[in-house]
């Protein structure tokens, strides 16, 4: 059992390398070989998230039908390992079961989880799948509707999900006089928004476009927060140690490079150009 | 003349010495046996290092702690302001639900289906109406701080459970009580005051302080509306690092915080059984 283990992880390692090394043409090797990777259950591979799942990342909170932007990045790495979708197993996995130690019940999971090098200390992150800026939104009738400088920001009541990098954005680069507010979901943040409870709502770039356009009705991004780059990038969470790691990481890569990633990023995260950078 | 025990009295303090001693040897042995056992069992497990590193980390502990405490003083706060409201208004819903005269049974109606709808709803619920539904209603002079709505929806759910508690006590007390106040001369408030609430309130005192307990532990719940308490500080530092200890470092300084309660319950009891003995009330 440890024996196969080692060759398993010798093998993925090398084929990792092989991937990184030549882009596309020894990611189809990887893919060819694979259907075949030390997965929970041999043959089908299983990816996790949250339940509900929202938008734009999901659609109808249905992870299952390809659409929304982390739907369509699973189902490609995927493929790029050599799983078609009709081997594709979806299970609901919340935050606190992801982080939690030991083994998990998917592949990997895939949640619109930041990249920290703390976090890393627990779990296995592939190569991140995408770069994302925070962003403020908030309603016309708040006080810092009209907000140009991260400046004007100090003494509103800003509010975040918890286990967020945006509640970090609020914390370190804001730095409000006021204490922040910090809730379970963006449903109940959004509620609290349009309840006046806060004058605005950090979340990442696309859910600030999805809440100012379909949640809220009088809406509007303030702006977003100079993103360094490559600073802040969702990656796909795998158990500590697990064997899929480099594969996994490999077929982002792939993606990355032969411009696939880009393009789902296009179909499902469009229009999230155009919010002013806020200094 | 000086006392001297007789030869069966020392034989028999003697045996009971005897019998002392090894009982707490034996309650030593087994102790000591337990105590192995489960440590055997649970640091022996394969999974045990994972689990301290990510439970039980002094990095983790250390670094989560002066968050968690500021966190604890918002809990502090909120259960202090909820315990005094709830007390005042359970032993008034109470006194409502256990009169008897005509012209208050609306009161005692409302008093009823009060308790009823807030022992039935989930506290969740009452705080997510409360906390969100409130607000959303835009009325200007209403507050929308988190923590005050937070606060009126704990009143509200356990106002509830301890008007209920108190009731069963006023209940408990025997009606002769009442009935030789009224025949001492004694007005029906009076009776009330004096001679039926000191007694119905002494025999719910330990159900009463368990639901102070339990209040305390609630407090926690408001985080929902988006203050950030002990339990939410915790969760903020495990988001951050991917590690439960900050969790465990808010669930000892609960438990730091309600021990002194339950000790004091226990104590309240002991003295009260004390009391009714040597009054030869059992």
């Amino acid at each position: 059992m440890k024996k196969n283990l080692v060759i398993a992880t010798a093998i993925t390692g090398l084929l990792a390398s092989a991937a990184i090394g030549f882009t596309s043409v020894s990611a189809n090797a990887a893919a060819t070989a694979a259907g075949n990777l030390p997965t929970l259950t041999k043959g089908v591979l299983t990816i996790g998230t949250d339940d509900p799942a929202y938008s734009p990342w999901f659609d109808n909170n249905t992870p299952s039908d390809g659409k929304g932007f982390e739907s369509a990045v699973a189902y490609a790495v995927a493929k790029q390992l050599g799983y078609p979708a009709s081997k594709v197993k979806w299970v609901k996995a919340a935050f606190n079961t992801v982080i939690q130690p030991g083994k998990k019940a998917f592949d990997f999971d895939i949640n619109e989880v930041s990249i920290t090098p703390d976090r890393a200390k627990a779990v296995d992150f592939s190569t991140g799948y995408y770069d994302v800026a925070q962003a403020i939104v908030t309603t016309t009738k708040s006080k810092i509707a009209k907000a140009k400088s991260i400046a004007d920001l100090v003494n509103a009541k800003l509010g975040a999900q918890v286990g967020t990098t945006s509640y970090s954005t609020i914390t370190d680069i804001v730095k409000p006089k006021v204490k922040p507010s910090v809730f379970d979901t963006n449903d109940v943040a959004t509620q609290a928004l349009i309840n006046g409870q806060i004058d605005g709502l950090v979340v990442d770039l696309p859910t600030a476009f999805y809440i100012a356009d379909a949640e809220l009705k009088n809406g509007l991004i303030v702006g977003q927060f100079a993103p360094e780059a490559g600073s802040d990038q969702f990656g796909l969470v795998l158990t500590k140690g697990s064997a899929l790691t480099s594969t996994v990481s490999a077929a982002v890569d792939a993606l990355r490079a032969n411009g696939t990633l880009k393009a789902i990023a296009a179909k499902w995260l469009g229009g999230t150009a155009g919010a002013p950078v806020l200094k | 003349m000086s006392y001297s025990p007789s030869a069966m009295r020392i034989a028999r303090e003697e045996a009971r010495r005897r019998v002392s001693r090894r009982s707490t040897l034996i309650a030593l042995i087994s102790t000591v046996v337990i105590g192995s056992v489960l440590v055997i069992v649970v640091t022996g497990a394969p999974g045990f290092a994972l689990v301290r590193q990510s439970f039980f980390n002094w990095h983790y502990a250390k670094k989560s702690f002066p968050t968690v405490l500021s966190g604890l003083w918002l809990n502090l706060r909120v259960m202090i302001v909820a315990e005094i409201f709830v007390l005042i208004f359970g032993l008034l819903i109470a006194l409502a639900r256990t009169s008897h005269s005509p012209i208050l049974y609306p009161v005692r109606l409302l008093a009823t289906i009060y308790t009823d709808i807030f022992r039935g709803l989930p506290l969740l619920l009452v705080l997510f109406l409360v906390g969100l539904g409130v607000p959303g209603l835009q009325i200007s002079w209403l507050t929308n701080s988190a923590v005050i709505l937070g606060t009126v929806s704990l009143i509200l759910t356990y106002s509830a459970y301890v008007a209920e508690v108190i009731r069963a006590g006023i209940e408990a007390v025997n009606p002769a009580q009442r009935m030789a106040a009224r025949a001492l001369g004694l007005t029906q408030s009076q009776t009330q005051r004096h001679v039926i609430l000191p007694q119905a309130l002494r025999k719910v005192t330990p159900p009463l302080l368990n639901d102070l307990v339990s209040l305390q532990k609630d407090s926690g719940l408001i985080s929902v509306l988006g203050a950030i308490d002990a339990i939410r500080a915790a969760g903020i530092n495990t988001a951050e690092s991917f590690n439960f200890t900050p969790y465990v470092v808010a669930g000892a300084l609960f438990v730091a915080l309600t021990i002194p309660l339950t000790r004091f319950t226990d104590w309240l009891t002991r003295k009260q059984d004390r009391a009714r003995v040597q009054q030869g009330q059992w």
